[in-house]
């Protein structure tokens, strides 16, 4: 136990310097995971989840900023709460073009859904 | 404060006339149930009120809504050619076969296309990059849901997936380079992060980075929109699967909010404003950010594989979205000018291409719902089973590849004179080359139509009186435009103003 106190105390002792670098790294972080989720992943709700992280980096970036700018200008915030209920609109149609698509063809991979000709 | 809001709210009111349309569509979808020819007309009447509301906006030069949304008469022309195609398609679609099979209502479908005609003229006014993302995905949301309208169609289905994928992707995309471009400016005004950005470049090589990354993730949302390459690749299985009305909206209104939105977020935010010494009507990059050279590349590349890969195609929608994807190109060699002469030329070009793509579309579903195919090889003999027809879909085709006397000659003419006049000369010759390729196959079709015989069994192609004024309404202004097109490039030279530019 000792440890993870001594953890806790380095980490309570570091917290009040995060500063607006640690918030990039993290949405940078999360944004490559989003890519790595669209690039890789054939499931087309796995695509959606690596979209889905690409917008949460992207909200991750306009609240840092907002929070860290000299002015303290809220567009940021604001920006932020459109993304998500634009996301959450996204997904419901998302998610309803996908069950239609399972219906259809009786599986989700991207790769398989392919009746159009190159 | 309440007088600003009425007043911005009276600038707003082709919007405001299309959104009660959306809602009028819905009611009378409830209302009329055995009446679907009632939903159509409301809708139509809905298109043409928001048209003349529009055509009182000529000449206004104000920002609305604490500067959310330019009125100017850039946006306006732009929005005209959405609502000009909007009403197009609404007749369209009252004649479609595909979509008024029995037991299908239509009510969603109208309200979906008033929310992407929205969503479209909402791209062509935003000055903000927030409601710029939203005019985005609210018409994208609903022309994902459109493409898959046909839903018993497993085409369509798939159609709606991979556009809803790719888009869902190239918008997030967008998303993060805003979200960047808000970090190195401070702010989500186009104006104001053109104001903030000399000083960001002078921050050193790693602002510049930033903001070239930013740059290119934002143009990646709009090379989606207007399906340019390399993002691209939804468009020929969304064209080919989608509905024919559906496709023909996308490939005009789409491609028309998509070069608007884009066409103002470059104009205002990445030139110099402070520059020096420069002929009138044009303008400058900002030092240390050469935007126009990755347009330039995206403009070959549209145009070079877009013409190539349709030579190849044997489906004729597929063939009509990879030659869009080639109009693309073109007009984006309209915006690598940096002058008022090139955005000029775009316009007339978005005039044009207005009459003869959805002329091309309007033939092909016609012909479609008549033969049941949209291949090339069932376009024998066309020409012996229905003359008028398939001389319509010529001069459509004709005035795609932009030989004269049509249309297309004009809007070609004007982009190329713009590419010489600015110096981009190798650029000019490129496109024309890559109208050499386009001509090579559109005449398989004419020779499909003209040259070969129809099998004995088919039979012949009658249109109705509808059909053939809605052809004739196409058809005359594609030639007419030809011949006498000085009022067009009069109404695109006056239409290049932007708010907030000189």
């Amino acid at each position: 136990m000792g440890s993870l106190e001594s953890f806790w105390n380095e980490f309570s002792g570091w917290l009040p310097h995060v500063q607006l670098a640690h918030f990039l790294i993290v949405s940078a972080i999360l944004f490559a995971l989003g890519i790595y989720a669209i690039a890789t992943r054939r499931n087309a709700i796995m695509v959606l989840m690596g979209v889905e992280l690409v917008l949460n980096a992207a909200n991750i970036n306009f609240i840092a900023f907002s929070r860290y700018s000299a002015d303290m200008n809220f567009d940021g915030q604001v920006a932020a709460i459109f993304v998500i209920i634009l996301a959450a609109a996204e997904a419901a149609i998302g998610l309803a073009i996908v069950l239609n698509i399972y219906h259809r063809f009786q599986t989700v991979n991207v790769d398989e859904v392919s009746s159009l000709k190159e | 404060m309440s007088d600003r809001m009425l007043n911005d709210l009276s600038l707003f009111a082709p919007e405001t006339a299309i959104t009660l349309t959306l809602i009028a569509a819905i009611l009378a979808d409830l209302i009329f149930r055995r009446k679907p020819i009632l939903v159509s007309a409301i809708v139509l009447a809905g298109f043409i009120v928001t048209g003349l509301l529009l055509l009182r906006q000529a000449g206004v030069n104000a920002s609305i809504f604490s500067g959310m949304v330019a009125v100017d008469s850039f946006a306006v022309f732009f929005k005209t050619i959405v609502i000009l195609a909007g009403i197009l398609v609404v007749v369209f679609s009252m004649e479609s076969g595909e979509l008024n099979s029995p037991g299908r209502k239509l009510g969603e479908y109208y309200a979906l296309l008033c929310a992407a005609a929205l969503g479209m003229m909402l791209m062509a006014g935003a000055s903000n990059l927030l409601m710029m993302y939203i005019a985005i995905e609210l018409s994208s949301l609903s022309s994902y849901l459109l493409s898959g309208y046909t839903r018993e169609a497993p085409d369509s289905s798939e159609a709606s997936l991979k556009y809803l994928i790719y888009g869902a992707v190239s918008s997030g995309l967008m998303l993060y380079g805003i979200s960047l471009l808000y970090g190195l400016s401070g702010s989500l005004d186009l104006a104001t992060i053109n104001r903030a950005l000399p000083q960001v470049l002078a921050g050193g090589s790693a602002a510049s980075f930033t903001l070239l990354i930013a740059g290119v993730l934002a143009l990646a949302g709009f090379g989606y929109k207007i399906s340019a390459v390399p993002f691209h690749f939804w468009t020929p299985d969304v064209y080919e699967g989608a509905p024919i009305t559906i496709t023909a909206f996308l490939s005009v209104a789409s491609k028309a909010g998509g070069f608007a939105m884009m066409i103002r977020f470059f104009k205002v935010t990445f030139i110099d404003a402070g520059a020096a010494a420069l002929p009138a009507g044009t303008w400058a990059t900002l030092q240390g950010f050469h935007w126009v050279d990755l347009v330039a590349i995206l403009a070959v590349l549209s145009m070079t594989i877009g013409n190539l890969v349709a030579v190849w195609q044997n489906n004729l929608k597929r063939l009509l979205a990879y030659s869009s994807i080639a109009h693309a190109g073109y007009m984006l060699t309209g915006v690598v000018v940096l002058s008022n002469e090139g955005l000029a030329a775009i316009m007339v070009y978005f005039g044009v291409y207005l009459f003869m793509n959805l002329g091309a579309f309007y033939c092909v579903m016609l012909i479609a719902d008549k033969t049941g195919s949209e291949d090339i090889d069932e376009y024998r003999g066309i020409g012996a089973r229905s003359p008028f027809l398939a001389v319509a879909l010529a001069v459509f085709l004709v005035s795609l590849t932009g030989l004269p006397p049509t249309a297309g000659f004009v809007g070609k003419l004007y982009i190329f004179a713009a590419l010489i006049n600015g110096g981009w000369t190798w650029l000019a010759i490129v496109a024309a080359l890559n109208s050499v390729i386009a001509l090579y196959y559109y005449v398989r079709i004419f020779r499909n139509m003209f040259l070969r015989a129809a099998e004995p069994s088919s039979a012949r192609i009658t249109l109705s009186g509808v059909q053939n004024a809605a052809l004739l309404v196409l058809l005359v202004p594609t030639l007419l435009l030809g011949i006498y097109f000085s009022p067009l490039v009069q109404l695109a030279q006056a239409s290049v103003r932007l708010f907030g530019t000189p």
